[in-house]
């Protein structure tokens, strides 16, 4: 195969260096055309060549998908930068992280950048999980790759869980002894899992370089293999799921158009758009950065990050062994079942499932939307089993009895719900899902907004 | 390449497939024990690393000072040794934790309230580390208090998990049975 058409002593020294990093057809490049086809090539890797018209609606996809590699990749860039000036040692952590926001020149921009990328990647990674779950695209053949995204949004709260600690102050290393505190409830296994994480009884010394291995090698590994794993099911399905009304028949695809430039530019004006807004908001914003960490004083209040406060709320109400292990771990067994459940319909594509979707998941938006507040608020001054019943052990009185009463108005909602509007197990599952969302996001709000000194309920002002 | 192979394998079934299946099994079993070493390894390399103890620090015995130095119905904090020494009306000693039971924060000792009092989510505990309000599950962790020629000492090394205050945790100063016997 000779393909050598070029002679390479008619190039320049630059041309000369450029065909031994490509060599092969495609030189030489010298018009628009070539260059277009060699960064199509490139980027096709990825990508189909032509994608259903349909999926390009912004209205699908809300740029999402997209929106969560751009910030993974801003992370990167802004990790490795921090990684030069930040020391993981208890002495000298803190330090660091002053001196890079004092004398490095955009060491506090970059921090900044980084600190708002991976609480926004959080955001972003849940809503494109809510587009998901609405638009029913985990349906056949994308069950897995509902799987991996589920993997990847743990890769993606680990990383900001071990970040937190980084800077070690008092918010930092407060957070962090609450959140591994939790460890200690799970049964048997529990505190050698606490001891292995922490690496010692305490938070400390050897708690950060955990941490710090963590979140600079292992998780960042983890993503760069889960990412393109995600892709390539994305592309294996035949693309994205097409977007339909109730009415319209799945079977239709519509019109195939070129990927280059339909949907590379559409991503990447998403990009730039993203892009401009972080660095703004970082420009405007700076991350929080509290006294160094004191072992011997703990804040009042001491909250988790925002991001288990729906957790660290339920523990002001359950057993820790419901608040932590059985409710979560019956809430992941449920989201890895979602794909495989038996469904009578299809409804892959259809937003919210189906005209009667869109009414019943707005019903039991509301109804958890009452019944969440005056649970919390019956149960912080009227409930107290654990007076009422003296002599039950506490994992009865404030684990199962609260826990079974819970779930028994669950399973009265959705028998109610399913009877009344005769609804397809689609439908009464997305109304579940619903109830569930509305009210971790609940317990999230008052968690974060309506807790104050002491963790007594209280109104923000 | 995997093709030809296949072929000469339908061949002959018989024993060249048993045998196959038998180092098929042979390679995964040893694949398992593979990983569970690693995972051993993995394990044992992140194990808990030992800090060495300094003078005053973990694992190690604090003075406390002369029993009559310290009165009654008091608590004072011992900042290095992370405790509390607890003297309650009857003239007993406890050496309590001032890690929370319910998720590990610090315990400050309210004299005003005579209570500890977390900041965290506000669970309560009496002057001999009993609960008196939860979240928290447990009365707050002891150390072992002992009196040796007069002098209180606190043996830091070990926390001790207790559910709930029992007599036992209190270590009485010899003179008191002194008194009582004399
Ligand atoms: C770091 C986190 C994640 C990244 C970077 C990511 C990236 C992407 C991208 C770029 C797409 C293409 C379509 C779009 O833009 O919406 C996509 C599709 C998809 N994602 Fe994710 N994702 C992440 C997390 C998740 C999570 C948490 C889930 C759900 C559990 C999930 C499930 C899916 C599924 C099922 C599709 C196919 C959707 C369809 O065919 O319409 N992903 N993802
Ligand atoms: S850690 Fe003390 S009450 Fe939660």
């Amino acid at each position: 195969m000779p393909q050598h058409e070029v002679i390479p002593e008619k190039l320049t020294l630059f041309q000369r260096i450029g065909h031994s990093i490509f060599p092969g057809k495609l030189r030489p490049v010298i018009d628009r055309q070539g260059y277009r086809r060699f960064f199509n090539t490139l980027i096709l890797h990825f990508r189909p060549r032509r994608v259903p018209e349909r999926t390009l609606r912004f209205t699908l996809t809300w740029g999402l998908g997209g929106m969560s590699v751009v910030l993974v990749s801003m992370l990167f860039g802004t990790g490795v930068l921090l990684k030069f000036v930040y020391e993981p040692l208890p002495g000298k952590a803190y330090e660091s992280i002053l001196y890079l926001q004092r004398h490095v020149l955009f060491g506090q921009l970059i921090r900044n950048i980084h600190h708002w990328s991976g609480n926004g990647l959080i955001i972003v990674a849940f809503l494109h999980f809510l587009r998901v779950f609405f638009t029913n695209a985990f349906h056949s053949p994308r069950q897995f790759n509902w799987i991996i995204g589920l993997g990847l949004f743990f890769v993606v709260l680990c990383s900001n869980l071990t970040g937190y600690l980084m800077p070690r102050d008092q918010l930092a290393f407060w957070a962090v002894t609450i959140c591994t505190g939790m460890l200690e409830y799970v049964p048997a296994a529990g505190p050698w899992l606490q001891n292995l994480l922490r690496g010692g009884p305490e938070v400390g010394p050897a708690t950060l370089s955990n941490f710090y291995a963590v979140h600079t090698a292992l998780l960042p590994a983890l993503l760069i293999i889960l990412m393109p794993f995600h892709f390539w099911r994305v592309r294996k399905a035949g693309g994205l799921v097409i977007p339909r009304t109730p009415e319209e028949d799945a079977e239709i695809r519509g019109e195939s158009v070129e990927t280059m430039p339909n949907l590379i530019l559409r991503e990447v004006v998403v990009a730039l758009v993203l892009f401009a807004f972080i660095l703004v908001f970082s420009m405007l914003f700076n991350a929080p950065l509290e006294s160094q960490a004191n072992p011997g004083l703990s804040p009042n209040p001491t909250k988790a990050p925002w991001y288990f406060v729906g957790i660290q709320e339920m523990l002001m109400h359950f057993h820790p062994l419901f608040a932590f292990l059985i409710i979560p771990v019956l809430i992941i067994v449920a989201l890895l079942s979602l794909p495989y459940i038996d469904y009578q319909a299809h409804t892959a594509g259809v937003w919210f499932t189906s005209f009667k979707g869109r009414r019943t998941a707005l019903i039991a938006a509301l109804a958890a939307t009452i019944a969440t507040p005056l649970g919390i608020l019956a149960d912080e001054y009227i409930i107290d089993f654990a007076a009422w019943m003296h002599g039950v052990p506490a994992s009865i009185s404030n684990g199962l009895i609260p826990f079974a009463l819970v779930l028994a108005a669950i399973a009265g909602f959705y028998i109610m719900i399913k009877r009344r509007y005769s609804l397809t197990n689609n439908e009464a599952i997305q109304a579940i899902f619903v109830l569930f969302l509305t009210a971790f996001l609940i317990l999230t709000v008052t968690g974060i907004w309506f807790r104050g000194a002491g963790m007594r309920l209280m109104w923000p002002l | 390449m995997p093709k030809p192979q296949k072929q000469h394998c339908n061949d002959h079934p018989g024993e060249g497939s048993s045998r196959r299946s038998f180092l098929n099994k042979l390679w995964i079993g040893l694949g398992i024990v593979a990983v569970i070493e690693f995972i051993g390894i993995v394990t044992a390399f992140l194990r808990p690393r030992k800090t060495k103890a300094k003078a005053g620090d973990f694992g190690t015995i604090i003075e406390a000072g002369p029993v009559e130095k310290i009165p009654l119905d008091s608590v004072t904090a011992f900042v290095r040794g992370r405790f509390y020494l607890a003297r309650l009306e009857d003239g007993g000693f406890l050496a309590l934790s001032r890690k929370c039971t319910h998720l590990g924060c610090t315990v400050p000792w309210v004299s005003g309230e005579k209570k500890f009092i977390c900041p965290c989510h506000s669970s309560a505990f009496d002057i001999r580390g009993e609960v008196i309000s939860p979240p928290a599950p447990r009365a707050l962790d002891i150390y072992h208090v002992f009196i040796e020629n007069n002098i209180v000492k606190v043996e830091t090394g070990r926390r001790i998990k207790r559910t709930e205050f029992r007599a036992e945790h209190v270590t009485y100063p010899k003179k008191r049975i002194d008194r009582i016997t004399g």
